[in-house]
């Protein structure tokens, strides 16, 4: 066995596996709260791409340095979609709190086709170039050539956001009551939790971590397009399944775990099967663990 | 019902023996996509055959006759294609300009072949259509696909001296046969060989894995067949994980999109695209006719119709007849100026003399290397 191979492949799959986690994590957390999968969600990360982009742009020309601006755009791209995320709630899902499972799941469609759109209208169809805000700082060989600047500064902020997430969700009041919601929203506001701050709250959170993706990855890779939330989106919600959707560590270790998965496939097999590869897991996952890595399996509530 | 029969018959008889007949004018059909989402391939086809039956007819025609348009849409679908094709030759076309899309082109052939009707595409680039040998009465003034990685590997291999080459593509149908066929030309070559043969996924969030597979396999080229979107970050994350390689692609590369999205990574990649034919004279004279004409700029193909209405005009006007053979014998042998060059066909039907040119990116902007 090449171990330099296998931990190049190993470290590739880190980085693309703390993207998905932190996309899948929104994904989660809505699933978790109210049992509507947000397909617009893939959506919010493209747009915090381009906001990132548009701040890049309007700073660099101020001629800030790039790791200022790295981090003025990401804070800049969460605030934004945190009220894109917030916006949405109160538009397209709010107004169907009481109607079925599948009304919303459409509005959640009929918001993804509208996002992509509106950037097609407002921006451009075309691929645009991103600025690469990640600075170049050296590590040593042999580490260098596998393990990049960028990809360190993906892996660490990815984990840094999820600690601090675990940190709120677990000590907080506000932790506690999205808990409580999670569990029980009609007990829940029964015993005084304002479930619909609850629910804000938490488009507000996938939101923002869903921006931070979009901000580091499209300066990771150098370019951003209309159409890069579907796939990342459809990833990230595959993550979110095989972690157990409805739990947070779940996505975590769901986003975790695909990245690795696909980036073993591509070195070992073909990149030929990477979304083969990727979905086949997921039914696999399905029939024999349908509750996922960390989910439990459900308890009829009395 | 008799008389309906007998018009059927007509019909019939006038299919065989259309192009026999003496008529008043020379019908050429022009046939694609003048609709639909394809649209803006097929209309410059359009427009340069308005131009070029303008200029002859002013002149007074082919040996006295007018030439007549016949323009059949078919948005580049196949069952349409066919539609279109039965219509050009029961209305008497002696030639047909198109189609544009390959799919469309291939439905439509048989008919054509079967009619024994000359026709000429300046866009279907699939190889099958002529290397079959299945059509003979078909031409077209575009180099096929494969003769892009033919430049791709034959450049590959005599001025970058590539031993060991990674062949990678995008999945699609472009890319893919473009991957394919520059696997073949390696493997026949001898030369070089394949160390990897690979499929990358469109718009996966990124390609570290498929750039450390490339490091691994000990390639010192990669040859790339699809866009330029996943071009720039394969040339990306080579150049961050310092796999220190020579990147060869095609024309969906060849773009300035690339270079501007891809910025100094872009640099020194190499790409294969159309012969930069603006500098000729012809070509020059067609474009601005086309702006004091449509007051728009020309746009894609419009150079390859141009240049096919050209070589049939001319076909038809030095073989004194509206025979496809006759026709056929003067593509053959018969050099025409026209606005991609001099050309003349070879007996497959493929244009000698147009084709591709390798690039490279110099600083900034593409440079056709000679």
């Amino acid at each position: 066995m090449d171990w330099q191979y296998f931990s190049e492949l190993f470290l590739g799959g880190l980085t693309r596996g703390s993207i998905y986690a932190l996309i899948a994590i929104g994904y989660t957390m809505v699933y978790g709260i109210i049992e509507l999968i947000n397909f617009a969600h893939g959506e919010v990360y493209m747009l915090g791409a381009f906001m990132g982009l548009i701040v890049a742009g309007v700073l660099g020309i101020l001629g800030f340095p790039a790791p200022a601006i790295l981090v003025i755009a990401a804070v800049v791209a969460i605030i934004y979609c945190a009220g894109y995320g917030y916006t949405m709630e109160k538009i397209a899902y709010k107004p169907l709190r009481g109607a079925g499972r599948l009304s919303p799941l459409i509005s959640a469609i009929g918001m993804s086709l509208f996002l992509q759109n509106y950037i097609i209208l407002a921006q451009t169809s075309d691929f645009l170039p991103f600025p690469r805000l990640i600075p170049d700082f050296e590590f040593l060989e042999p580490v260098a050539h596998v393990f990049g600047s960028s990809d360190f500064v993906i892996v660490v902020t990815s984990a840094l956001f999820m600690a601090g997430l675990t940190v709120f969700i677990k000590y907080t009041k506000m932790g506690k009551a999205m808990r409580a919601t999670a569990q029980n929203r009609k007990m829940a506001m029964l015993l005084g939790v304002d479930s619909d701050k609850v629910i804000s709250i938490t488009f507000l959170l996938g939101s923002s971590l869903a921006a931070l993706g979009g901000v580091l990855i499209a300066s990771h890779v150098g370019m951003v397009n209309f159409a890069i939330g579907f796939l990342a989106g459809i990833k990230a919600f595959t993550a979110a399944v095989l972690g157990g959707i409805g739990s947070i560590p779940g996505a975590m270790l769901g986003g975790l775990f695909l990245g690795l998965s696909e980036s073993f496939a591509t070195g070992y097999i073909s990149s030929d099967y990477e979304d083969v590869f990727a979905f086949t897991l997921l039914v696999v996952f399905l029939i024999f663990r349908p509750s996922g890595i960390m989910g439990k399996a459900k308890v009829e509530k009395v | 019902m008799k008389r309906f029969s007998g018009l059927v018959i007509a019909a019939c008889l006038s299919l065989l023996t259309s192009s026999a007949f003496g008529a008043d004018t020379i019908k050429i059909g022009v046939a694609g996509a003048h609709t639909g989402d394809l649209a803006s391939y097929g209309l410059p086809t359009v427009n340069a055959a308005k131009l070029v039956a303008k200029d002859v007819n002013a002149k007074g025609g082919i040996d006295g006759k007018q030439i007549e348009l016949l323009v059949q849409d078919e948005e580049c679908k196949p069952e349409k294609a066919t539609n279109a094709a039965t219509k050009l030759v029961s209305d008497g076309a002696v030639v047909v300009l198109g189609h544009i899309c390959s799919g469309a082109t291939k439905a439509a052939l048989p008919i054509y072949t079967e009619a024994k009707v000359v026709t000429m595409s300046p866009s279907a680039t699939n190889p099958e259509l002529t290397q079959s040998g299945q059509y003979p009465t078909f031409f077209r003034t575009i180099a096929s696909d494969d003769s892009q990685a033919k430049l791709g590997v034959d450049f590959a291999l005599a001025k970058l001296g590539a031993k060991k080459i990674a062949v990678l593509h995008d999945k699609g149908d472009y890319g893919k046969g473009y991957a394919e066929y520059a696997q073949k030309f390696i493997k026949e070559g001898g030369q070089a060989e394949v160390v990897l043969f690979e499929g990358v996924t469109p718009g996966a969030v990124d390609y570290s894995s498929v750039v450390q597979k490339i490091r691994q396999s000990g390639a010192d080229t990669v040859m790339f067949g699809g866009y330029h979107p996943e071009a720039s970050k394969i040339v990306a994350q080579l150049k961050k994980k310092r796999v220190d390689v020579k990147f060869i692609s095609d024309d969906g590369v060849k773009d300035d999109t690339f270079i501007k999205v891809a910025g100094a990574d872009a640099e020194g990649v190499y790409a294969s695209g159309p012969q930069d034919v603006s500098g000729l004279e012809m070509n020059k004279a067609a474009r601005a006719a086309h702006m004091t004409e449509f007051g728009t700029e020309p746009g894609a193909f419009f150079d390859a119709a141009y240049a096919a209405m050209q070589a049939l005009v001319n076909a038809i006007d030095k073989a004194d007849s509206t025979e496809s053979d006759k026709i056929m014998n003067v593509l053959r042998t018969d050099k025409v100026d026209t606005t991609v060059g001099t050309i003349k066909f070879d007996a497959r039907g493929d244009a000698e003399g147009v084709g591709f040119s390798m690039y490279q990116v110099q600083n900034g902007a593409y440079v056709e290397l000679k």
